[in-house]
């Protein structure tokens, strides 16, 4: 296996306190493809997901071994700025968070946290973003509203939106559509499918359907150990491991 | 039947109970709501003859509550609040100038601490340290103001003067300051509520952009807070204007008309409390010290009012609902 990988996880491991979460993950994620993360409740995938751009440190009492690298570089050992790694890492959550702001604002405030640009090249920044999640034309007169008066579709766009601001390499989703009706959902899935022309997409879904339908990878979680990860295809149809198939057939979870 | 007579015994002594506990419960809020209008006409019935009767109108009108008065044949117009001297003087002006001086003095101590303090404890401070700092500042409520008016009077007072060499002691920096600690409690214990309600998810989804925690508390947690801020400032502001015995102690009561902070002042509240125990029920003196207080009444239900619509309107851009 020569698979490029933007991002790997190298023996992984992971405790809440006493609660071994993460046993020994290695997993490797090629660029520009959706990886999906599948597995029953408290199997750990959402913790995996949150070890990628260290959002578990604000967890008290986790401890992490093992190493995560991210183009060649680890983000657990040595200096590493945990600010510039969120830049690069960026994460969309169950629930749609907008902040409280305007449409605009929210849009703007990664660039701005992070000095990347103001004026009018932020203006065409916010534009670009927007027009990446398919708002820029429902909302270019309404760029003063706040972003919470938005349907809950759109303010997942809204966040989705937020996150290319600031132009990461990899975008993290917690189960990103599991708050919205299913025709949101489909139009959330559609654009994942465009944004993986060129971000790296890392999902972690309950929803086997949407994991077959919309990822390129799979990989199964089972108390704390990666199961089995592959083409999503072969993972579906020929899976390695019994307890793979016996999740994916819907025999427990 | 036998079923249905046993079910509505059962229930009768809780609906009886219930009616009680309803009845009880509308009382204790109607005595509020009762005592506030009692005592606003109240005041408002004593402060009616400043209007109404010509008699008091001789000496004390609106227009000279207000306007400049010559104090005889010659005499340049002045501001004097003077109702005691042969020729009673009652310009609310060095009053009412006193006030606000004192008010914005101790609201600009006040409501930076306060709200600083506030985000410090809420998003900032290792839970031992929040666990300590917000009951002792709350605990500074407890202090009477009387020790706190005691304390400017006594020790502030000379400790000011000693390092800045004002003319005179006290005066209405040395009342803000004073003023400010009894300010402080409340916007503070307002402003920590509002900041600690703010849904944890904007916090995760601005850290997890690469935003520093000053930048998650200034950029998103304090705009998600504002409306409560705004009100904990509305309720500081009148705290502050209200307060009677810190600036009756520590302001020096002199009714001077000036703009500078270190010049001794006299307040609309302190002075009711020095004057009415004495005056003469029924004169014009007395009647102008309850115009006083339903003035005071009233710029505090104005701007109560005014935070109420504003909080409002920060909410609604907030929430979006159009």
């Amino acid at each position: 296996m020569t698979m490029e990988s933007i991002i790997e996880t190298r023996s992984l491991n992971l405790w809440y306190s006493r609660f071994h979460a993460l046993i020994d993950v290695s997993l490797r994620i090629p660029p520009r493809a959706i990886t999906a993360i599948i597995g029953p409740s408290g199997c750990g995938k959402s913790t995996l997901l949150r070890v990628l751009n260290r959002m578990n440190e604000r967890i008290p009492g986790v401890r992490v071994e093992g190493d995560v690298v991210l183009e060649g570089g680890s983000i657990y050992n040595g200096r590493i700025d945990l600010r510039q790694l969120r830049k690069r890492v960026g994460m969309v959550f169950q629930r749609p968070n907008p902040f409280p702001l305007s449409v605009f604002e929210n849009v703007a405030y990664g660039p701005k946290i992070h000095a990347l640009a103001s004026g009018e090249e932020l203006e065409r920044r916010v534009e670009r973003s927007l027009r990446a999640t398919g708002l820029w034309d429902t909302l270019k007169d309404r760029l003063g509203v706040s972003a919470l008066s938005l349907s809950p579709e759109q303010q997942q766009r809204i966040c989705i939106s937020r996150l290319l601001a600031v132009e990461p390499d990899v975008l993290l989703m917690d189960e990103p559509a599991s708050a919205l009706d299913p025709s949101a959902t489909a139009r959330i899935e559609e654009l994942m499918m465009e944004l993986k022309e060129r971000y790296t997409i890392i999902i972690v879904t309950h929803n086997m359907q949407q994991a077959a339908r919309i990822s390129d990878r799979t990989a199964f979680m089972l108390l704390g150990e990666l199961v089995e990860v592959g083409e999503t295809q072969t993972v579906f149809t020929k899976p390695v491991d019994p307890k793979t198939e016996q999740y994916i057939s819907g025999r427990f979870g | 039947m036998k079923n249905l007579s046993m079910t509505r015994a059962a229930e009768r002594p809780s609906v009886w109970s219930d009616r009680v506990a309803r009845g009880l419960i509308t009382a204790s809020a109607m005595v509020a709501i009762v005592s506030l209008v009692l005592i606003f006409i109240f005041i408002g019935k004593e402060a009616l003859p400043i209007f109404t009767s010509a008699e008091i109108q001789e000496e004390a009108s609106i227009g000279k509550l207000f306007l400049p008065q010559s104090a005889g044949e010659g005499a340049a117009a002045e501001y004097t609040w003077q109702p005691v001297s042969e020729l009673p003087k009652y310009s609310l002006l060095p009053l009412l100038v006193g006030t606000l001086k004192v008010t914005v003095i101790a609201s600009l101590i006040a409501v930076p601490l306060a709200v600083l303090a506030a985000l410090y404890t809420a998003e900032f401070a290792p839970v031992w340290v929040r666990e300590t700092v917000k009951p002792a500042i709350e605990l500074l409520a407890g202090i009477p103001s009387v020790v706190v008016g005691f304390f400017c009077l006594m020790v502030l007072a000379d400790w000011l003067q000693g390092v800045f060499g004002w003319a005179f002691r006290l005066n209405a920096v040395t009342a803000g300051i004073g003023l400010s600690l009894a300010v402080i409690p409340i916007v503070y214990t307002v402003c920590e509520d509002a900041f600690s309600s703010v849904p944890q998810a904007y916090r995760d989804g601005s850290v997890a952009m690469g935003a520093s925690s000053w930048q998650t508390a200034s950029r998103v947690v304090l705009p998600a807070a504002m409306p409560g801020v705004l009100a904990a400032c509305v309720l500081g502001f009148g705290r502050a204007i209200g307060e009677t015995m810190i600036v009756l102690m520590a302001s020096g009561n002199a009714a001077i008309l000036s703009l500078l902070p270190t010049d001794s002042i006299r307040t609309f509240s302190a002075t009711i409390a020095a004057e009415l125990g004495e005056v003469v029920v029924g004169s014009a003196h007395y009647h102008v010290l309850f115009f006083i207080g339903a003035f005071l009444f009233v710029i505090t239900f104005t701007i109560n009012l005014f935070g109420h619509w504003w909080v409002g309107r920060l909410q609604k851009k907030l929430q979006g609902a159009s």
